[in-house]
């Protein structure tokens, strides 16, 4: 099983689990706040590649981070979305300040996944 | 002719960890109607942002009961997420996109508008003193 946060340089990743919901939300957002007292951290990556359900709890984590990061657009990503995640990232607004990337791919080819071309199907 | 009609009701403690069994048994239930996996999340995910608003707005996390009913009427499928909390002053405020009342929880305020996406009604009857009932209904289409 992969670590759930992951450092890399500044940059933190955040494996999230299979329901991100008010109770995982809670418990990643809390866990964020922690590493982030203790590191510098410039960019976080959600990475949604186990995620198939999420609320408005996730987006709270998300934009949150967002503020944390002082605003700064680049700040944040999200990997691995699904059609249903990008539809609720993109009711909530939130895909305007972050950067999407749709692919759900497999570990060996998650280099670059493609990015959102502005079309959603 | 009979209708086709069924029943049944959910009393739970207002405990985050029950959030996950509730959206299960709710979803289990609506498979009667033979729904499609996208009907099937949008009424988990407006179930989730109602017993969500219960468990933080409604009781504050304090531990009290949250009662969720669900009724099938043909095609149509009810849900009413009940409690006895706190109620709602402004509900007019409280459902406007990005309102929160709790932005240190970092909540998005996007709880209302989710369920108001996913459902095709939505209602909301709460009072100061006397908790919240929120009516939800969606009609599946096979």
């Amino acid at each position: 099983m992969k670590e759930m946060f992951q450092m890399q340089g500044a940059c933190l990743t955040i494996r999230l689990p299979k329901e991100l919901d008010h109770p995982n939300a809670d418990w990643i957002r809390k866990e964020t706040d922690r590493l982030m007292e203790r590191r510098y951290v410039k960019k976080i990556v959600f990475d949604f590649a186990d995620t198939t359900f999420m609320d408005s709890s996730g987006i709270g984590v998300i934009m949150g981070r967002y503020r944390a990061l002082g605003l700064q657009g680049g700040s944040i990503r999200a990997e691995h979305v699904g059609d249903r995640i990008y539809r609720i990232l993109q009711l909530s607004g939130v895909h305007r300040f972050i950067e999407i990337s749709r692919e759900k791919e497999s570990e060996e080819n998650n280099s670059l996944g493609v990015e959102y071309d502005g079309k959603y199907q | 002719m009979m209708e086709n009609t069924n029943e049944m009701k959910l009393e739970f403690d207002s405990r985050s960890s029950n959030e996950g069994f509730v959206r299960v048994a709710v979803a289990a239930f609506c498979t009667q109607l033979n729904p499609t996996l996208e009907e099937v999340a949008d009424i988990k995910t407006a179930l989730s942002e109602a017993i969500t608003n219960a468990i933080i707005h409604g009781y504050e996390g304090e531990v009290h009961k949250i009662q969720v009913l669900c009724q099938i009427r043909e095609q149509t499928f009810s849900m009413d997420v009940i409690d006895q909390g706190r109620g709602i002053a402004d509900i007019e405020k409280a459902m406007e996109p990005m309102y929160t009342t709790r932005p240190e929880l970092d909540r998005s305020g996007m709880g209302f508008a989710f369920m108001e996406a996913f459902m095709d009604e939505l209602e909301v009857v709460s009072a100061p003193g006397e908790g919240t009932c929120v009516h939800m209904t969606k009609v599946i289409r096979r």
